[in-house]
């Protein structure tokens, strides 16, 4: 079992590798969308290269859940996440920092949910 | 001008690899603009022949369900170039297949020359999703009209391409 700091290692040079960033902006509260300039289907890739980096599978929708802003299932009210979207996120996302977002739930910043760290807790998760 | 970067395909593993030429000739209008008196063929329009292989590769392993778009190249390094008379063979082989998806490395060589390798990404879109109407069609690596490359004889017999390894595995993950 690699320890965190090895985890984040391999991690950034994925995403040094997916997304054309430099080692020192992959930190682990780097957001991938605001800070790395992911776009959606860099999750795709993303997600290729972590499988074979760590020799694990991850099926689709766990390490990142979507249409997590769908408004429709009472989830999103005024323009932010509601209780019951937050408890959604917590279930959907437990390897996401969901306390933090939760203090000011705006739906606008939902992609900073998507963090290197987050990466890194997934994987740390699934290598156990 | 028809949207075929290969010609014809000379090996086809089902879920595995293909292999696709591309016969630059001089009679291709853009050559004579890129450049002129010096006519190569546009790196561009490699990567979109090395595209159609591996997108024809992914697509097939899918039973052609799924329209493939290419989505991404996240890395292309080009080596030499092809001018025309050349001969292009476009190697591909299947790295990723998915519900959502997949990936290819593809090289590009002139008989022992390479002139380009390249990694390439595809999304997997049906065409009830919200946003395909939505995606610029020439973003497809292709429509139906584009598996005639399949069927394109080959040279003397007049066979078409065979299509090898089709089995049970159709469809599932790439291990």
């Amino acid at each position: 079992m690699p320890s965190e700091e090895e985890i984040l290692d391999k991690v950034r040079g994925t995403l040094v590798d997916a997304l054309g960033v430099d080692d020192d902006e992959v930190t682990p509260t780097a957001t991938l969308i605001g800070d790395l300039g992911a776009e959606s289907i860099d999750f795709l890739d993303i997600v290729f290269r972590l499988e074979k980096s760590f020799d694990i599978k991850i099926p689709r929708g766990e390490l990142f859940p979507e249409n997590l802003a769908s408004a429709d299932a009472g989830f999103v009210a005024g323009g932010k996440v509601t209780a019951e979207g937050l408890e959604e996120l917590r279930r959907k996302m437990p390897h996401a920092d969901v306390e933090s977002f939760a203090k000011d739930p705006v739906l606008s910043r939902i992609s900073d949910l998507f963090t290197v760290g987050m990466i890194v807790r997934f994987i740390a998760a699934r290598l156990k | 001008m028809r949207w075929y970067w290969i010609d014809r395909f000379i090996e086809f593993e089902s879920g595995k690899r293909a292999r696709s030429v591309k016969n630059v000739s001089l009679a291709e209008e853009h050559l004579h603009d890129h450049f002129p008196g010096f006519p190569v063929m546009p790196g561009s329009l490699m990567i979109e022949g090395m595209a159609q292989t591996g997108g024809i590769l992914l697509g097939e392993h899918f039973g052609f369900r799924y329209n493939v778009i290419l989505a991404k190249v996240p890395k292309v390094v080009f080596h030499s170039w092809a001018c025309p008379g050349d001969q292009l063979i476009y190697s591909a082989e299947l790295l990723d297949a998915r519900e959502e998806g997949g990936s290819v490395s593809v090289e590009a060589t002139v008989g022992d020359r390479a002139v380009a390798t390249a990694e390439i990404v595809f999304a997997h879109l049906k065409t009830d999703d919200p946003q395909f109407s939505r995606i610029d069609q020439k973003n497809f690596v292709f429509r139906m009209n584009l598996l005639d490359i399949l069927t394109v004889g080959k040279a003397g017999s007049g066979a078409p391409a065979e299509v090898s390894g089709v089995d049970g595995r159709r469809g599932e993950a790439v291990e």
